[in-house]
């Protein structure tokens, strides 16, 4: 059978394109992509027609700094809830994080999740394995083995690797894998029991403080052992002005280095804070109205490449308590179209740009196949309506995570439609 | 002052700090706990405004003097009060602080005071309770009924704290007291600096309006108030000075010290002091010292914050 999606606004930039088209789909791949209105030969029966006039059609995105918890903590979220809520956020595949229960640094769990992925998910899932074992910074995993058995990347994400020789060990190694190396950047000794923001809140609300210098200091020392070792580093959820300067200047001196911000932190202040709301308690914490514009900025001139939700849903008993006793985290893939596409309506991305960071950029440093609709490839897409406003209401988010800062949130820009590999995971009408 | 017209005056459910207050409010709280101070001289200690009414003191940290200091105020207004201490370390195990709360509403109390090692805890029992919440210290966050008392000791020694010079001496950065005061004084018109070594002063703490200086000599020149802080040993575990030896020599109150302050400057300390420490004992014993001041203006302070979120009750004339 064929699927026509007829009328659409197609922005797919890595074939260059942006104007209406039918996009034809067979076998769960692209077949080919027609002037909007032209019939395609020898197409007649058996197609299934999707009337998208008025909406916009883009590569599914793909996110790659999702937590899903299985295995160790179901109670906070599942593969299945996880990527049911991917495909509701329009996220058609994610890179998920090894710092489940058991670690991910052997090749059993990685294949454990790829096996429920396969099972019970909606959506496309590629496991990171951890650098060290048990996340513990001390020895490194079989990385080799992780990447084997399916991972496509590494990190200790939640932790920095304390010890440099660890660290740049590991990136030597992982080059000769092919594989990039994610950094969770936080020098430890500086962030301490920090709660949120080092700063002027920080100070009023007597809350202990995270400096920007404990993400600085750690970004520093591993944009110099990449470059030192020419492993790929990708810095995870950039949430400081001091970082981004870090990273521009090496990207200038030709670093491999690609870097995240997560919607959280290009949209919110440490200000948010002072509500006490606990799911305004994210690692790293929300930082000052000069890091959001120097990330925007970034965002804008490309030292940042990627927006990344860092999804890291919780259940309510770890998040209705003191302040300083919350889990640190966002459950993000639900609201990630509606605030990123207030980016582009507040001119910091065009469209064009919002699907390379989205879903392009992200793909190319995983080194998967997706984030483009060139005929050949699976037909991974979004659907989208723009100009459609709804309210952010936790309650019926698919994650089990209802902890979000942007409750009760009027946003812009809905989800109508998620396929993965020309079959329907999400459909806003039904 | 009538205190039926005082009570109209206060509109706050709860208090949770004084940064929440405005200078009439403030103001309101100090002449109230003026005239209750009276109260606690008679010889039969105690009036019927409260008669009825529970008060619940919740605490999650030790601390003898501000829980007795809170429940001699509610007896001499004649509250029925029920003391509830929990260990900290509970609270990560078990039962959490809104099902304790919710918990203790049902039980329909008129208000609850909370010390907690948390900041912000108050606020969200605050939300979550229909009883009064006094904020009894709450993690570095603010201590308001102690600044109260300290305002009122002030206003009791030099008449105005209009104009003048508050200076706070030692760990600022994880104290509630400091900060109470901080609001408290500067709202009040007096100036603040603070003194401390630069590890144990919050960075930016200049946008709350403070003067900042890293010099005892310095810091202390001219103040008509100097307040020592206690150095908590257990809270300081992470290299903010190298010894209580150096901090002793080096932000330590002592007599020859004291000179570079104003004449008849006060010496306070919220207690419970380190004599040897942040203050030698012929300081903390001598005359300029009112440290004892403060104790007694606790409890007409706390008379006076729980007769106003109490309601001010029915008509009693207590003269
Ligand atoms: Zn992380």
């Amino acid at each position: 059978m064929r699927i026509c999606i007829k009328g659409a606004r197609l922005i797919d930039p890595s074939q260059g394109m942006d104007g209406p088209a039918d996009i034809w789909i067979r076998e769960g791949l692209v077949e080919t992509i027609c002037r909007a209105g032209s019939s395609l030969p020898g197409a007649t029966e058996h197609t299934r027609v999707l009337d998208a006039k008025g909406k916009v059609v883009v590569p599914g995105l793909v996110d790659m700094h999702v937590h899903l918890r299985e295995p160790g903590q179901e109670y906070k979220e599942t593969i299945q809830t996880g990527t049911m809520a991917a495909a509701a956020g329009g996220v058609t595949s994610l890179a998920c994080m090894p710092n489940t229960d058991p670690v991910a640094d052997h090749g059993a769990v990685i294949e454990f999740v790829l096996h429920q992925a396969q099972k019970n998910g909606s959506v496309r899932v590629h496991p990171v394995g951890a650098i060290t074992k048990g996340l513990k910074g001390e020895a490194l995993s079989e990385i080799g083995e992780l990447r084997e058995a399916g991972a496509v990347a590494i990190s200790d994400d939640g932790k920095s690797v304390g010890n440099a020789l660890v660290m740049r060990r590991a990136m030597e190694y992982a080059r000769g894998f092919g594989l990039p190396v994610i950094s969770h950047c936080e020098d430890k000794s500086l962030s301490g029991q920090g709660v949120m923001n080092e700063g002027e809140v920080s100070l009023e609300l007597g809350l202990r403080g995270i400096p920007a210098l404990a993400e600085e200091v750690m970004v520093a020392r591993d944009l110099l052992l990449a470059e030192w070792t020419g492993c790929h580093l990708h810095i995870a959820h950039v949430s400081t002005a001091g970082s981004v300067r870090l990273i521009r200047d090496a990207k200038a001196r030709g670093v491999k280095v690609t870097a995240e911000a997560t919607p959280h932190h290009l949209i919110l202040t440490q200000e948010a804070v002072r509500q006490w709301d606990t799911d305004t308690k994210v690692n790293p914490p929300l930082r000052t109205q000069q890091d959001v514009e120097a990330l925007q900025e970034a965002l804008r001139d490309g030292t940042i490449d990627v927006i990344a939700t860092d999804h890291a849903p919780h259940a309510r008993v770890d998040k209705e308590v003191e302040y300083d006793f919350a889990a640190f985290g966002i459950s993000g893939l639900e609201t990630l179209v509606g605030l990123t596409l207030m980016l582009v309506e507040r001119g910091v991305l065009d469209l064009q740009e919002w699907v390379r960071k989205l879903s392009c950029n992200p793909a190319r440093i995983l080194g998967i196949k997706a984030g483009t609709l060139a005929p050949g490839s699976p037909a991974d897409l979004v659907i989208l309506d723009p100009e459609s406003s709804w309210k952010v209401d936790p309650a019926r988010f698919y994650s089990k995570g209802k902890n979000t800062p942007f409750k009760n949130w009027t946003l812009r820009g809905r989800v109508l439609h998620t396929m993965v590999g020309g079959r329907t995971v999400y459909n806003l009408e039904s | 002052m009538s205190f039926n017209a005082s009570a109209k005056l206060w509109q706050k459910k709860d208090l949770l700090g004084i940064k929440d207050l405005s200078a009439q409010e403030i103001g309101l709280i100090l002449e109230t706990a003026e005239s209750f101070k009276e109260i606690s001289t008679r010889e039969i200690k105690k009036v019927p405004t409260l008669r009825g009414k529970t008060v619940v003191t919740l605490f999650y940290e030790a601390s003898t003097r501000t829980r007795t200091s809170f429940e001699i105020a509610a007896k001499r207004l004649s509250a029925d009060t029920i003391n509830i201490s929990v260990s900290t370390s509970s609270v990560v195990k078990g039962e959490t602080l809104l099902d304790t709360a919710l918990n203790l509403q049902a039980m329909e109390p008129d208000i609850l005071i909370l010390r907690h090692n948390a900041s912000g805890a108050p606020n969200m029992l605050a939300k979550a309770l229909r009883a009064s919440v006094i904020n009894a210290g709450d993690g570095f966050r603010e201590h308001p009924t102690q600044a109260l008392l300290d305002m009122m000791t002030v206003r009791e020694k030099k008449g105005d704290l209009r104009g003048l010079l508050l200076a706070i001496v030692g760990d600022i950065a994880h104290s509630r007291v400091a900060r109470s005061n901080i609001y408290g004084f500067t709202k009040m018109g007096a100036r603040v600096r603070v003194v401390a070594p630069p590890t144990l002063i919050p960075r930016g703490i200049e946008s709350l309006g403070v003067e900042v200086c890293h010099h005892l000599l310095e810091g202390i020149r001219g103040a008509d108030v100097v307040m020592a802080l206690r150095i908590q040993k257990e809270r300081l575990q992470g290299a903010f000075f190298p010894s209580e030896r150096e901090y002793s020599r080096f932000f330590g109150l002592s007599r020859r010290v004291l000179e570079q302050a104003a004449p008849e400057a006060l010496v306070m300390h919220p207690g419970p002091m380190n004599r040897g420490v942040e203050i030698s004992p012929d300081v903390a014993d001598g005359p300029f010292s009112v440290i004892l001041d403060q104790v007694t203006n606790g409890v007409a302070v706390r008379m006076a914050v729980l007769y106003l979120l109490a309601g001010g009750i029915r008509g009693e004339d207590l003269h």
